[in-house]
């Protein structure tokens, strides 16, 4: 598909769509939102730009193949959980840790796990869909 | 010892992750494959040694209390899975090792035998209803892809069977977990153990173990529900049905005998006559399957079934030596089964085909081939001193013991059949003439070094269940009394 109208547009509204899911991912911890959805809309970000510009130009700017960032995300999502066995609590304990006014825990981590793992997966089946058509 | 509960589920999940992040290098892959492997080798084998003392050990996940959240229990029976699992995986990646191609191995063949194995092995330590649901979920997932590993017309045909069926099952078990949950308001298996001897009416119970009945039963091929197993597991590359015939039936397995033990805590005539009649069924059904076919692999796939309705007549007869008898069986049977179909694609490798009227002669091409062949063969059909006589000698005294005549004269009746149906595979493969043309492409012995090894230890595993009997039998029987023995696990569990 080449269209100019998609292109210019896209270039916008993907990089919103990014920091949405960003915002989701991070405002999930206590109100509607966390790391499956944002995961979702992220992705849709990048298959906005594979269809306004192409698979392999977004494979491009991705820079790492989707697989590896279900990896990462799986490996965050494992590691959130064996953290607590490191503080000799049963493991997927939360562990929080507080710096001043901000609160930072392992269940934050392993949202960013799902998200990854999310966002690869979607990637992965999605690009490889559009290069068959 | 409390934190390594968990490692049975860490360990696959850390390795398959990290066989993902070196999906490009299968070098590294190995290593980490090997590191796994060895790993929950040591672990599983550390709790085999501390649950054989009569310890239980559970954790509680993110520290919930435990009704309310997820347990993760390790008992005797669990720690003898976990270990039989270690070893037939290992098995299996030394069988790949040279029976694979190095695309399968960039296509994350490695990774999905682990989630599978997570998969596996949540299911056996699990202590919760709906968590076990989960880990249903998880070994389906990556055995529907493995199923279609290849993507060949056949396999897509059986992995359509394969996943309809099984999902329909999923539905059923969620359905009665479901309904459970609303009778009792627990889905923990020990809470659940307590809470469902107190419900007052009769049916309701019956509903719902007869759904998760029908439920488990699908996935362990039972009687009436069985037709998907032998349509879909002759399909995907032999190193992978192995692994299925050894594992995924016998979780299905491990699930009935678990949730029947804890929810019936004494015999419930009207369920043990039922299980009976199934488990009669199930052997017959099966071993006349086997006997009607010619193709190597579908042979095998229904004596799974057959094998299963074994194990199903052991918890039947709700007796320590019955249950002790099933345990038994459940080993012998991932040992003895898996290591035919690893032995079935060795075969096809060597004649290029899987029917056995056009194979023949394999004796004198490779002895050692046709040694383990053997056998597993005649473990499977039960003959002295192999793992099968052990267990099916335990399971019939266990039969005669509780009276259940009809089924212990099948039982000896698919003994026969299956020595009948074993012995035409040896007719027509290792005896007699060639029926093929030998290609300059089919392999020599020494190319396939690591499968070898992998079918050899298989073998001499048998073999010394067999032999040494006594000992494994000792443990069967120590891990089936605490299966009739719910209230200590409830204790434990539970803490009061």
């Amino acid at each position: 598909m080449n269209s100019l109208i998609l292109k210019t547009a896209g270039k916008y509204i993907a990089p919103l769509l990014f920091l949405f899911a960003i915002y989701l991912l991070f405002t999930g911890h206590n109100q509607p939102g966390g790391g499956f959805s944002g995961g979702l809309v992220a992705s849709a970000s990048f298959i906005l730009l594979a269809f306004a510009y192409g698979v392999e130009q977004t494979q491009k700017w991705i820079r790492i193949s989707p697989l590896y960032i279900i990896a990462i995300g799986l490996l965050l999502a494992v590691g959130s959980g064996v953290i607590s066995i490191l503080f000799g609590q049963p493991f997927m304990t939360g562990v929080w840790i507080t710096l001043e006014s901000l609160t930072l825990g392992t269940p934050m981590l392993f949202d960013t796990g799902v998200f990854l793992v999310v966002l690869g997966t979607t990637l992965l089946i999605i690009l490889e869909l559009i290069k068959e058509v | 010892m409390k934190t390594l509960v968990i490692f049975p589920i860490i360990i696959p999940l850390l390795t398959a992750s990290f066989c993902l992040v070196s999906y490009k290098t299968p070098r590294l892959q190995w290593l980490f494959t090997w590191f796994g492997n060895l790993s929950y080798f040591i672990v599983a084998l550390i709790f085999l040694q501390a649950t054989y003392q009569g310890n239980y050990y559970s954790i509680q996940i993110g520290n919930w209390e435990a009704p309310f959240g997820i347990t993760i229990v390790i008992d005797l029976f669990s720690s003898i899975m976990l270990l039989i699992t270690s070893i037939l995986v290992f098995c299996s990646f030394l069988y790949s090792l040279t029976m694979s191609s190095k695309e399968e191995f960039r296509s994350g063949y490695p990774s999905l035998i682990f989630f599978l194995m997570m998969g596996v092995s949540g299911a056996f330590t699990t202590g919760d209803l709906f968590n076990l649901y989960v880990w249903f979920e998880v070994m389906l997932m990556s055995s529907f892809v493995l199923m279609a590993f290849g993507g060949e017309q056949q396999q897509l045909e059986g992995s359509i069977k394969y996943v309809i069926l099984n999902l329909i099952s999923s539905a059923i078990f969620l359905a009665s977990t479901g309904i459970l949950y609303g009778m009792v308001g627990t889905v923990n298996l020990a809470d659940l153990s307590i809470k469902f001897s107190i419900i007052e009416y009769n049916y309701p119970k019956l509903i719902v173990s007869s759904l998760l009945l029908i439920a488990f039963g699908i996935k362990a091929g039972l009687f009436p529900l069985y037709f998907w197993l032998p349509a879909s597991y002759h399909t995907p590359p032999p190193g992978i049905s192995a692994l299925f015939s050894g594992l995924l039936t016998k979780v299905g397995m491990y699930s009935i005998i678990r949730t029947f033990t804890l929810f019936y805590k004494e015999v419930d005539i009207p369920i043990q006559n039922t299980l009976l009649i199934i488990a009669g069924m199930t052997m017959l059904i099966g071993v006349l399957g086997a006997v009607s076919q010619n193709e190597i692999r579908r042979i095998l796939s229904f004596h799974i079934i057959s094998q299963i309705g074994y194990m199903l007549m052991g918890l039947a007869l709700w007796s320590v030596m019955g249950i002790a008898g099933a345990v038994y069986f459940i080993v012998h049977n991932i040992v003895a089964k898996s290591n035919l179909f690893f032995i079935s694609g060795i075969i096809n490798k060597k004649t290029g085909r899987y029917h056995i009227k056009s194979q023949g002669n394999l004796y004198q091409e490779s002895p050692i081939l046709s040694i383990c062949f053997l056998c597993s063969a005649l473990s499977l059909a039960g003959l002295p001193p192999l793992s099968g006589f052990v267990g099916k000698l335990t399971l019939i005294i266990a039969g005669i013991h509780s009276k259940a005549y009809i089924t212990v004269f099948i039982s000896i009746v698919v003994s026969f059949l299956t020595l009948f149906s074993m012995t035409k595979i040896w007719i027509y493969t290792f005896w007699g003439t060639p029926h093929y043309k030998k290609e300059a492409s089919s392999e020599s012995d020494k190319n396939l070094f690591f499968a070898y090894s992998a079918i050899i230890i298989l073998a001499l595993l048998t073999a010394s269940l067999g032999i040494f009997g006594e000992i494994f039998l000792n443990i069967s029987e120590k891990s089936a009394q605490e299966l009739l023995q719910p209230l200590t696990y409830i204790e434990k569990i539970m803490e009061y």
